[in-house]
């Protein structure tokens, strides 16, 4: 208990004596973290109206591939970027492995199914009355289509911050293709990983609680915006 | 509203990506998505990353040289297959036979070794099984056979795990068996800092080198119970990866580090790292000649 105890102490004292380290690779995780969520909202949001809105043989089972993808383990992504991008894989030549990229694209086949998935039963819960009030009203299908991303916005909300959760907790890839070097690809996980491998318990706890604050203050963001 | 609450959304995602890019570049090492200077990739085995050796030398040649190091720590096992596909530019190790392989396979140049110690059979105090004063052979051989004491072994394909099996050999059995010996046999697969902890807490033996078990003394409460003999010499040595086999690899700079471990100032620096702070070296240096028993 002393230890959880101290690791709280110890993170308090980081925090407020702006320790350059533990900011940096906060920051880190958060920049990842945030590009992997962006870049797969990018072409998940017109993706997910695609998917909703048409109608085409094969619907429902790519829908429940994709379900199915929210559990994927983070070291198989890992495992599959670390093939690719090796220089002895297919796209060696881009010289990424062990850069922040890897990790980025890593993290964005990782959250994309999630992303993704939610966005799709975002749009399956507004109500049918909607799209159709409009079609009698005369909107054209792009209309219609911007009108019900309207109505789900909340759900879409939810389904960004689902991802961006599972990209910033996840260590897998960030340690197969990020290779948690110090300065340049350490991450809060990959950080806590290698202290508490160094015996260094409490410091470990210190990056689990900017962790998890980081989390909460995301989460608090979101809820405040639903009250509205 | 609607509108009121699409910047709000939007502008909490802009403070945040400002945010991160912020506090990612506000240091001096920098957090850029693209690597800033000439970087050389070494992958190193876990005890002269856990020890702490590499940390101390790292800065040294980084102002020396004008270049950024990028050290990935893991087991010898690993880092030998980083070099082989060409993911790293240099590698340093600690194990003989795997290495030779390595350049034989044409992966890497040459073997320069810079610096060694001991390994030890370290255990808890009151030593279980009785294996104090003996060789490394016979304290396996009792331990296999009176199975009064557990071990932990790393089971990862170390440097230290190749050592170990050597030692079982060494002691007349066939490894293989004594992965099924029963409940006293315990593969860690971990790297050496978290098997100490995991022995310590099991309150078991195992093998280590001299480096890491100083550096995690004080976190566990396991003491040398066997440091002689010829079995137990741990070698490190530096490779720089084959520019033949792999033309991308940064072969000047990792020449440069061979250079710069075997120079007589660092040499001495590896001589000395640890000596304040546990009374003995925790290396030895040996630039570039194989040590003998």
């Amino acid at each position: 208990m002393t230890e959880l105890w101290q690791g709280l102490v110890r993170a308090i004292e980081l925090l407020i004596s702006l320790d350059p380290e533990v900011f940096e690779i906060a920051g880190r995780s958060l920049l990842i973290s945030v590009t992997s969520c962006s870049i797969s909202a990018l072409f998940s949001l017109p993706l997910g109206g695609l998917i909703h809105f048409y109608h085409f043989p094969g619907k429902r089972f790519l829908i429940s591939t994709i379900q199915t993808l929210f559990s994927i383990p983070t070291v198989a992504v890992g495992l599959f970027v670390f093939v690719l991008f090796s220089q002895a894989g297919p796209l060696g030549g881009l010289n990424l492995m062990f850069t922040p990229v890897a990790m980025v694209i890593g993290q964005v086949i990782l959250v994309t199914p999630i992303i993704l998935g939610l966005i799709i039963s975002a749009l399956s819960g507004v109500d049918k009355a909607v799209p159709e009030t409009a079609i009698s009203l005369g909107a054209t299908g792009f209309q219609v289509a911007i009108l019900t991303l309207r109505e789900a916005r909340y759900a879409v909300l939810t389904a960004l911050v689902m991802g961006f959760g599972r990209a910033i907790s996840e260590i897998g890839i960030a340690l197969m293709v990020g290779g948690n070097i110090k300065g340049f690809t350490r991450t809060l996980t990959t950080a806590i990983s290698l202290e508490t491998q160094k015996g260094d318990i409490e410091l470990s706890i210190a990056l689990g609680i900017i962790l998890i604050s980081i989390a909460l203050v995301i989460n608090l963001a979101l809820s405040r915006i639903q009250q509205r | 509203m609607k509108s009121r609450l699409t910047v709000y959304t939007f502008s909490i995602l802009a403070t945040l990506s400002l945010l991160s890019a912020a506090l990612g570049c506000s240091s001096a090492e920098g957090a850029e998505l693209q690597p800033p200077k000439e970087r050389l990739k070494v992958a190193t085995t876990t005890s002269l990353y856990e020890s702490g050796l590499w940390g101390y030398l790292e800065p040294i040649f980084e102002e020396k040289y004008g270049v950024e190091v990028d050290i990935l720590c893991a087991g010898t096992g690993i880092a030998l297959e980083y070099g082989r596909r060409g993911d790293v530019d240099i590698i340093t190790v600690h194990s003989k036979a795997g290495e030779e392989k390595f350049i034989s396979e044409g992966y890497g140049v040459e073997r320069v070794a810079f610096a060694y110690n001991y390994f030890l059979i370290v255990g808890p105090e009151d030593d279980p099984a009785g294996l104090k004063e003996m060789s490394a052979e016979d304290a396996f051989k009792k331990l296999a056979e009176s199975k009064s004491g557990a071990f932990v072994s790393r089971g990862d394909d170390s440097g230290t795990y190749v050592r170990e099996k050597a030692i079982w050999r060494s002691a007349g059995y066939d490894y293989e068996e004594i992965t099924k010996a029963g409940n006293w046999y315990i593969e860690a697969g971990r790297g050496m800092g978290p098997t100490l902890l995991m022995a310590s807490e099991l309150k078991a033996y195992t093998l280590t080198d001299v480096g890491t078990y100083l550096t995690y003394k004080v976190k566990t409460e396991l003491v040398p119970i066997v440091d002689k003999g010829s079995i137990l010499l741990n070698v490190y040595s530096a490779i720089a990866v084959n520019p033949e086999r792999n033309p991308k690899t940064n072969y000047e700079m990792a020449n440069n580090l061979v250079n710069f471990l075997t120079s007589p100032e660092i040499q001495e620096l590896i001589g000395n790292y640890g000596k304040k702070e546990y009374g003995i070296s925790l290396f030895n240096p040996c630039a570039g000649a194989e040590p003998e028993e």
